[in-house]
């Protein structure tokens, strides 16, 4: 049983205390003392709201915090709950916190204790949330959950209201590279809410990732692709806000090991199944579709060139080795460009992108420094992409998007040539 | 005086032809052992270079930079030479064996001494070719993280980081050979010494204002600068 290496003896016994359930609320958290206690509030009063008469547990799989994230989940009182919310849970609400080994580099290792404690309980569904998700409501935990009780999907992924230049990197790479290759139109391919059922937390758990690294940082993604990959049925369900949490700045190479990694990996294993994807099907939304914040955002985009062009010249001898010549000289062409004229056309972006991902798959040069040699060139594209929609309006975002998306699928082609054949 | 001379020609005839008679022998026998050595060589060869064909062993040394190195000393491909290398170790191991077989007196012992040496030639061999692959890789994790994380002279950084591999492997590989022991491991103590103390020279003296911004960006809460890293790529 795969359960059986990831579940420690103590939290083994909570759940078998807990005994058989409907739903499993996972918080996979790491030093999130600051949010914790909110989210795991908005969590229980969903449930409560939504779910009174199904047996729930909330189940916080921590990577080891030392601010004491464990213990304010642990210390939060259900009775003060129902009593706020003047709600009444016809079933005991547990929650249940426990320790995933490897810390904040292995974040998958908490979506894998989720699954199997998932399993254990025999839970119908289970739902992720990020403790990161401060504009949480009670709502939320419906909008993910109902789906696969109700209509029995499989996978539920999460649309928000955010701001336009918010998930740049899945905007401009992870979901138009995803749904050209993929064919299935999934907004956000790595989600930080999620909701699926047993069937596909069964699939996942005896799929033979949970030893690959890749596991490790983007088991979410995982999900999505495996979903996808295995037939699931998939929906994608509105939730509303999604606040920008005011915390230390993103790591951007850690979030392209979490993605791009994971989808390069990815790629990989499921060639046969990619290569012969000829169309794009959309999934079923619930509630409205994407929906943008417009507000005014000042952001850098001189530094980001910056960067961008100083990527190109310093990593000359690592790009040489991964593009072919005419990419790398037209890269070097446009790090020439001053930054009011400079343009990282979307063709050039895509091509850039599928010769990085057939150098992946050739194993090149290491793989991780193949995701990381992209982060300087992603930020010349996101530097394109912020001039092009400064102004634009959530319908001309939406259509420079879907651009970019045609010019994944038309060079799909490019991408099955590069892929055997010797650069 | 003349039936002496007669008897001791014959005689000195004699012992010749018994000695070559003793040594025909063994030298059909040396003739035999370098003939089939020169075959087992072949075969090692060929088997050699097979197995590094498919295990990709090319590839490997052109990450590890030791094909660039060959290259410009116009040399064959990493795998051809290493096949002919051990063809010809095998070979003259075969040579000495045959020569050893002779019986000539004081070959014996320079003969041990080549076998005995082998180990730790491919010892050298490999900690050489090891530390060229680890240099490669280090050097490239070096140049990346430096430009991701907008770090000033990314390229010295690296090539700071492979030297000092480099000759790490190089001073290593020396003292596996017992090649001048001494002088290997005063010269790396001094570059390295040297290397080190310029650098906390160059980061004390020169490098006070990146210091101050570094400690800053990391410890100083409130100033906040405007960068990419705070849309959320997620």
């Amino acid at each position: 049983m795969p359960e059986e290496s990831i579940l420690t003896d103590d939290f083994l016994r909570e759940l078998m205390n807990v005994g058989e359930v409907d739903i499993v609320v996972g918080v996979p958290t790491y030093n999130d003392a600051k949010t914790i206690g909110q989210v795991v509030q908005a969590v229980r009063a969903g449930l409560l709201q939504y779910f009174p008469r199904q047996r729930s547990v909330i189940i916080n799989a921590d990577g080891g915090s030392r601010d004491g994230t464990q213990d304010l989940v642990r210390a939060a009182s259900i009775n003060d709950m129902r009593q706020a919310a003047g709600t009444h849970a016809l079933r005991t609400l547990h929650c249940i916190s426990t320790q995933y080994s490897g810390g904040a580099s292995a974040e998958g290792n908490a979506l894998h204790t989720i699954l199997a404690a998932g399993d254990l309980l025999r839970a119908t569904a289970c739902a992720v949330i990020s403790p990161d998700s401060i504009s949480i409501e009670a709502g939320w935990l419906e909008h993910l959950l109902r789906p696969v009780f109700r209509d029995n999907f499989d996978l539920v992924t999460p649309l928000y209201r955010r701001h336009k230049f918010d998930g740049l990197l899945v905007r401009t790479l992870i979901y138009p590279m995803t749904r050209a290759l993929y064919g299935r139109l999934v907004r956000e391919p790595y989600p930080a809410e999620f909701a699926f059922s047993s069937r596909l937390g069964n699939y996942l758990l005896n799929q033979e990732i949970w030893t690959e690294d890749v596991a490790r940082t983007g088991a979410e993604m995982c999900l999505t692709l495996s979903a996808i990959t295995g037939g699931f049925r998939l929906v994608q369900s509105f939730l509303g806000d999604k606040a920008r949490v005011d915390h230390a700045p993103a790591d951007l190479v850690r979030a392209m090991r979490q993605t791009v990694g994971t989808l390069f990996w990815s790629l990989d294993r499921d060639f046969a199944i990619w290569s012969a994807c000829t169309d794009t099907q959309p999934v079923p939304t619930l509630g409205t579709e994407q929906d943008l914040n417009l507000e005014p955002l000042r952001v850098n985009r001189k530094r980001l060139h910056q960067m961008f062009v100083r990527g190109v010249s310093e990593l000359e001898p690592v790009l040489k080795s991964l593009l072919a010549p005419a990419t790398l000289s037209a890269l070097q062409h446009i790090a020439g460009v001053p930054e009011p004229e400079f343009c990282y056309s979307d063709e050039l972006w895509v091509q850039t992108v599928y010769e990085f991902a057939a150098a992946h798959h050739k194993a090149v040069i290491s793989r991780d420094h193949i995701v990381q040699a992209l982060a300087p060139l992603y930020r010349g594209k996101a530097h394109t992409f912020l001039a092009l929609n400064r102004d634009a309006s959530g319908a001309q975002v939406e259509d420079n998007v879907e651009a970019l998306c045609r010019a994944f699928e038309q060079l799909k082609p490019y991408l099955v040539e590069q892929w055997d054949g010797r650069k | 005086m003349w039936q002496v001379i007669v008897s001791e020609l014959t005689k000195a005839t004699h012992d010749i032809l018994r000695s070559i008679a003793r040594f025909l022998p063994r030298l059909v026998v040396m003739l035999a052992i370098v003939l089939i050595g020169l075959g087992i060589a072949f075969l090692l060869r060929s088997i050699l270079r097979s197995i590094l064909r498919i295990a990709k062993f090319d590839k490997l040394s052109e990450h590890a930079g030791a094909a660039q190195l060959l290259h410009k000393a116009a040399l064959p491909s990493s795998s051809e030479l290493l096949s002919r290398f051990v063809f010809w170790v095998a070979w003259l191991g075969f040579i000495l064996l045959g020569i050893s077989v002779l019986g000539i007196g004081g070959l014996q012992e320079h003969v041990a001494r080549f076998f005995a040496f082998l180990p730790r030639l491919f010892a050298a061999l490999f900690v050489f070719f090891f530390g060229l692959l680890a240099a490669s890789f280090f050097s490239r994790a070096a140049l990346l993280a430096s430009v991701n994380a907008d770090v000033p002279s990314p390229r010295l950084i690296s090539a700071t980081v492979h030297t000092l591999i480099v000759f790490c492997a190089v001073s290593m590989g020396f003292e596996e050979l017992g090649l001048a022991e001494n002088t290997v491991l005063v010269a790396f103590s001094i570059v390295f010494g040297a290397l080190m103390l310029g650098m906390a020279l160059a980061f004390g003296i020169g490098g006070r204002e990146l210091a101050r911004q570094f400690l800053e960006k990391r410890f100083v809460r409130g100033k906040k600068e405007e960068k990419e890293d705070e849309l959320s790529p997620l």
